[in-house]
């Protein structure tokens, strides 16, 4: 993993510390060219505010608006983005790569 | 993840020990593998692996996450070059020590938040511990400051060392690690000349060199 990730779990833990509700996303499988490494991470909070990065920006805002429901059902979630998927020809994996993003609330 | 997970990870980071967390992609279920203990884990063979290349990866529906302590960087030298290594190293995630025993390079001023030592190297060295996740550099140019460093980083599992200076410079470096009683193979672990061949001029290229040399040995070994 890269070692800023563990800044990313520092956060985590910070903004728990504050009360708030958090998930962490992360990047578990990548197919073809790919611009976050397999282990990147991002931190949300349940007012969508998030640090990290799982793809770069490509789909950055999709996985804020998944790790929201997360956070409220408490389930975590494998989503899968990439260009054969609906949801990248709206987010936009613009390397034409495929991620697999583990989605967990931390609680 | 449960929160007791997410502390026990930090204060493995804290520690500096290595460590994997295994998620069941399926049922969300997690466990944390020390390194020493990843042996008798059913991943056991995957897990070698991991730790060993510091990749994380998918298997049978499992996802290894690894957890190695942050890099680190040892700059022996409080001098110009040190404050154009400093900003590229930390970017690159490094925790980044400076140690220069002269008090008048060695200043807050000149090195704003950064780990100071304005100490000998062999008196603080041992207090840090070098190891697999360590890089040093000699930037002194000057024996008595980074010989001690020297000594004590081939002692030591570091996965890169570098000294600045030219070949003349080097040459009558490795005679005196060799009357020192150090052998051939290990005073080739020294790079020196330090840094990639790219042709840098001025201090911020000769730091993007030598921190190229380093992720280098980081991601590729040698």
């Amino acid at each position: 993993m890269a070692a800023s990730d563990h800044t990313i779990l520092e956060q985590a833990a910070d903004w728990l510390k504050q009360g708030r509700r958090v998930a962490l996303a992360t990047v578990v499988e990548t197919w073809g060219s790919a611009p976050q490494p397999i282990g990147s991470q991002l931190v949300i909070d349940a007012e969508g505010n998030f640090f990290g990065s799982v793809s770069g920006g490509c789909v950055e805002g999709a996985v804020v608006t998944e790790a929201i429901d997360i956070i409220a059902s408490g389930k975590p979630s494998l989503l899968q983005f990439g260009v054969a998927d609906e949801t990248a020809w709206k987010v936009g994996l613009a390397c034409g790569g495929r991620i697999g993003v583990y989605v967990e609330p931390i609680a | 993840m449960k929160r007791d997970l997410l502390e026990q990870l930090l204060a493995a980071r804290a520690n500096r020990q290595a460590v994997a967390l295994i998620t069941n992609l399926g049922t969300g279920e997690q466990r944390i593998v020390p390194r020493g203990a990843a042996a008798a884990d059913p991943l056991a063979q995957k897990l070698d692996e991991a730790f060993r290349f510091d990749q994380p990866g998918s298997h049978e529906g499992h996802f290894i996450n690894i957890h190695n302590p942050p890099l680190r960087l040892v700059i022996i030298g409080a001098v110009h070059i040190a404050q154009s290594v400093i900003p590229i190293a930390r970017q690159l995630g490094y925790d980044v020590t400076v140690i220069d025993p002269r008090g008048a390079f060695a200043t807050g001023a000149r090195f704003p938040g950064i780990a100071l030592h304005a100490e000998w190297p062999d008196e603080v060295i041992p207090r840090l511990g070098l190891d697999p996740r360590t890089a040093l550099i000699a930037l002194t140019h000057d024996p008595k400051i980074d010989d001690p460093a020297l000594h004590a980083a081939l002692e030591s599992e570091v996965f890169y060392i570098g000294a600045l200076g030219s070949r003349k410079t080097q040459a009558s470096r490795a005679q005196r690690l060799k009357d020192a009683g150090f052998g051939d193979g290990q005073i080739a672990r020294i790079h020196g000349p330090i840094g990639l061949s790219i042709g840098a001029r001025g201090a911020p290229e000769i730091a993007v060199s030598i921190m190229g040399e380093v992720t280098r040995c980081l991601r590729l070994g040698g």
